[in-house]
């Protein structure tokens, strides 16, 4: 950021990270000093503008005296800390974290998926096909299942959600990272439309009682589509495309425009494709959105399009 | 905040269950009837009713217990009156498994199916439960009961166990154990209940006990019987030493946790008296939902007043002004019986502004857990605790510094706090002399399974395995030993010829065992052993809160490895199964975010490594 920091000075601390010293402020994170080095630390659950939650673990490292794998993303960097991320042990979680994820959700839309599986030589398939979608997924009961045979490896799959014009939600997609939840509620929106219900392999994020968006407290804001690693929640725009096959990111451009509906000005990134927005964002590293946007920016852009009736109404 | 509330309206008999225990709704804007005149035109108060937001579980509790299950116009009102998002209070009222958001009978049998009870008939009681009412969660034919499967109740030495819960103007629940087939048929047709026996204390009343001194010999209910076999003696010594005392009576007593972690008692008190940030909290940890483990329960049901006690001679030692006894929701004798010592204790200056005139200000209140045995993680307690789900926390920071409401916090087992009596009236040398060097004092061994007098018994450390199998009787009924699991679920089997371990922490670790929370439950040689593997495996996948993937997949992933191997189907070949377990195992180890994944493959692992069980499958196969 440009601006001058106005705080009182922050202390820097010193750690090693695979055998190289790096400087970080006081109470950035291992991920921060990570970064600094350019060491490549996967995450799926963490989220720029968010407090780290740390639940997909897959950026667990080694750290000197600690008798398990920390999170990178969550974990303050110490003076003098002793970080190695790149040891077998390390490894092994790591793709672990990542065939348990890919064995039990459907990462097709998330686009940091493919990379990290071909890197850590992840093989989902190990644990068996995968079991067809549970239409009861949402009513399951704390604390019980149904006694599994192992011909097939439980997935969290379920049907899609589409419940309302603006987006819809794919829960077969979801990898539980509680950043929609945390966007929706007191980290950004202030809304707590949804949270994660149920527990354990069944927990799965829900409006009260699982009713639908409609008549839950949702402003349909999207910034919980903007924090979605997966694609779990999507445009609809996006979704109608993928599933007639037309969707082509090759084919999209993206400009940054100024919303305008009110005196705030926030920045809006248009993706477009063919001559239509498809869908649109907020850069997340923006000072004033942090990725945010209300309603009329987010899905608001009907308008812009309506000079161009559907050539086939049909 | 601005709430959208659930379009349903609560009946009369939910409000009222809700404002019994909330007070009547201040306006209209947090439940009451609306008034404009009264209430005005903008609500006012919100961070007070917020600042409720501890008691979101007793208040669904208390619509449970008075409906038997939380319907929408319940968690509506429950929600309007602490200003709780309903989105999030569903997730709070899904995550545990003795609340239900669907509609269920008032009175719900919830049948053991662990594996303490397996090996006293639980099985056979199931299947016949099945046969004759139909599966778990069958409506009995009059609508006004049903029956589910329970984890560990926590009565394993009066198996096999079933918990009654009845709902309604005079709810309550009741503990059926030994339960028979009958007594269970007859609960489902909405007949009368056993009263629940007494416990079997095997060790009831023999000289040189230290922690079970007083259990089985002292009326729980009276405090002055209390008085009169030595109680608040610890207290007023501990009030004459005064904190530095006292906390290094308990550093010199070198005393670990008796929970499962070991980890030094006096550390953690020392650590939590010497934070600045006030107030400081103390939770006690009576959530033992370990399978196996009955010890806290029976310390609590014989000697309440001990805990309160000792409870309070840690108050004194860290500072703390207020004291949480998180108490499993499967134990209701021991509810209605330390409710009845803290209110008891109250009324005698010994809880309260100013105990026994000292200038001590504390007190006790019972916080009742809901069916999730994650939130006895000493973290995902406090979680509990303030009213949301019980999801453990990252640490650092650790509860010594930010625990129950951020704040500086000693959450402790029951049995460890009970020590404390012991430390301050010997000393804390005269105590580390009990036991080992690095093992001081006495110990609680829940012996469970197939021995002949299974209960809870008191032995110095370094009594060895044998010792303490012998002392509960042996393996009855002529059979042979097959193994022992030590240490619970999260904790490792041992063999038939390696009873000579001695126990203690270090002689445990050296044999790469863990003494966990005192179980020991033997097995003998009719035990299906892969089958209660599996059964193992299943209580972790239900168990699992969700929150880290190692936990939440990979317990489903180690379940249906183990299945297919129970089943004689493993694919790839028994070796290839059992290298894809030991993966499992290492990264829930590693990478999981509490020790419930992080231990969740550890017995099943020590029966593939030092049991040996597929073994004899996979020379088949070979």
């Amino acid at each position: 950021m440009s601006e001058a920091r106005l705080l009182a000075p922050t202390r820097m601390v010193e750690l090693e990270i695979d055998g190289r010293g790096v400087r970080v402020f006081e109470g950035e994170t291992i991920l921060d000093g990570c970064r600094r080095l350019g060491i490549e630390t996967p995450t799926l659950c963490y989220g720029e503008t968010l407090r780290p939650v740390n639940a997909c673990r897959v950026c667990v490292v080694e750290v000197e005296g600690s008798r398990v794998l920390v999170p990178s993303c969550s974990r303050k960097a110490e003076q003098g800390m002793v970080v190695r991320t790149g040891t077998e042990r390390v490894e092994h979680s790591r793709r672990l974290v990542l065939e348990l994820l890919a064995s039990s959700v459907d990462l097709s839309t998330a686009p940091a998926a493919p990379a990290y599986l071909e890197r850590y030589a992840a093989d989902p398939a190990r644990f068996g096909p995968p079991a067809p979608p549970d239409p009861e997924r949402d009513r399951k009961r704390a604390g019980h299942h149904v006694e599994p045979d192992g011909e097939t490896a439980a997935t969290v799959h379920a049907p899609v959600k589409v419940d309302n014009e603006l987006y819809v939600r794919d829960y077969s997609k979801c990898i539980l990272c509680y950043k929609c939840v945390d966007a929706c509620g007191e980290q950004h929106q202030n809304t707590f439309a949804i949270a994660v219900a149920g527990r354990g392999f069944d927990a799965r994020i829900s409006t009260e009682l699982v009713v639908e968006l409609p008549e839950s407290a949702c402003v349909y804001c999207g910034n919980c589509i903007a924090v979605c690693p997966t694609g779990a929640l999507m445009f609809r725009s996006e979704h109608e495309l993928r599933e007639a096959g037309a969707w082509d990111e090759s084919r999209q451009t993206q400009t940054d425009t100024v919303c305008p509906y009110c005196g705030v000005g926030c920045t809006l990134t248009l993706h477009v494709q063919d001559d239509r927005i498809v869908r649109v964002g907020s850069p997340a590293d923006h000072d004033i959105t942090l990725g945010n946007l209300c309603v009329k920016g987010r899905f608001g852009f009907q308008h812009v399009q309506a000079r161009d009736p559907d050539p086939d109404p049909a | 905040m601005d709430l959208k509330p659930i379009a349903a309206a609560p009946t009369g008999a939910e409000r009222a269950a809700v404002d019994a225990l909330l007070g009547p709704p201040e306006s209209g804007w947090v439940g009451g009837p609306r008034d404009v005149a009264v209430d005005g035109r903008s609500a006012h108060g919100g961070h007070a009713a917020r600042g409720r937001r501890h008691l979101l579980l007793p208040a669904l509790h208390a619509v449970q217990e008075r409906v038997g299950w939380i319907s929408p116009g319940a968690l509506s009102y429950v929600c309007q009156r602490l200003t709780v998002p309903p989105a999030d209070a569903y997730g709070v009222a899904t995550f545990y498994a003795l609340l239900s958001v669907e509609p269920r009978p008032p009175r719900v049998l919830h049948v053991c199916e662990d594996i303490a009870c397996r090996c006293r008939g639980a099985d056979e009681l199931i299947a016949a439960l099945e046969e004759r009412v139909g599966p778990e969660g069958t409506v009995a034919p009059d609508g006004a009961a049903t029956w589910l499967r329970s984890p560990c109740l926590g009565q394993c030495d009066r198996a096999p166990a079933a918990l009654v819960a009845d709902a309604g103007e005079g709810h309550g629940e009741t503990v059926q154990a030994p339960a028979s087939l009958d007594g269970l048929l007859g609960a489902l047709a909405g007949g009368p209940l056993a009263p629940e026996p007494a416990d079997p204390l095997p060790q009831q009343g023999e000289p040189g006990l230290r922690l079970l001194r007083r259990v089985g010999v002292v009326d729980p209910t009276s405090l002055d019987d209390y008085r009169a076999h030595g109680g608040y003696e610890a207290l007023r010594r501990a009030i004459a030493l005064g904190p530095e005392g006292v906390l290094r009576e308990v550093v010199d007593a070198k005393v670990v946790g008796r929970g499962g972690a070991a980890f030094p008692m006096g550390r953690k008190w020392e650590a939590v008296a010497r934070q600045p940030a006030r107030p400081h909290y103390l939770v006690c940890n009576a959530d033992e939902s370990e399978p196996g483990t009955f010890k806290d329960r029976a310390l609590i049901e014989g000697d309440p007043f001990a805990l309160l006690e000792a409870m309070t001679i840690c108050a004194l030692a860290t500072g703390c002004e207020r004291g949480v006894v998180y108490l499993r929701g499967e134990y209701p004798r021991a509810h209605a019986v330390l409710g009845a010592a803290i209110e008891e204790a109250r009324a005698r200056g010994l809880l309260g502004e100013d105990v026994l005139g000292s200038g001590l200000a504390f007190d006790v209140e019972i916080r009742k857990g809901a069916g999730a045995y994650i939130c006895g993680e000493e973290t995902a307690i406090f979680e509990s605790i303030e009213g949301y789900r019980g999801e453990p926390r990252s640490k650092p920071p650790f509860p010594v510094v930010e625990g129950l409401f951020g704040r500086p916090t000693v959450v402790n087992n029951v049995e460890t706090l009970v020590n404390a009596l012991e430390i301050v009236r010997l000393g804390g040398p005269a105590y580390a002399a009990i036991g080992t060097e690095g093992s001081t004092g006495p110990k609680l061994f829940c012996l469970s399974g197939h021995v002949a007098r299974p209960g809870v018994y008191e032995v110095e450390f370094g009594t060895t395995l044998r010792e303490l199998l012998e002392l509960a009787g042996g393996v009855p009924d002529g059979r042979a030993l097959q193994a022992v699991l030590l240490g619970g679920a999260a904790g490792g089997f041992v063999r038939p010829d390696e009873l000579d371990l001695r126990l203690t922490f270090e002689d445990a670790r050296a044999a790469g065992a863990t003494l966990g929370s005192g179980v020991v439950m033997a097995f003998d040689d009719t035990v299906d052993l892969p089958r209660l593997l599996l059964r193992i495996a299943a209580f972790f996948r239900n168990e699992s809160c969700g929150q880290c993937v190692p936990c939440r997949v990979g317990t489903v992933r180690q379940q249906e490895a183990l299945a297919r191997l129970v089943r004689g189907r493993p694919r790839g070949g028994v070796e290839a199964e059992l290298a894809l377990v030991a993966e499992l195992g290492r990264c829930m180890r590693d990478a999981s975010i509490c020790g419930l994944g992080q231990t969740a493959s550890s017995a099943i692992e020590s029966a593939i490594g030092r049991l040996g069980v597929f073994a004899a499958a996979n020379g088949g196969a070979g």
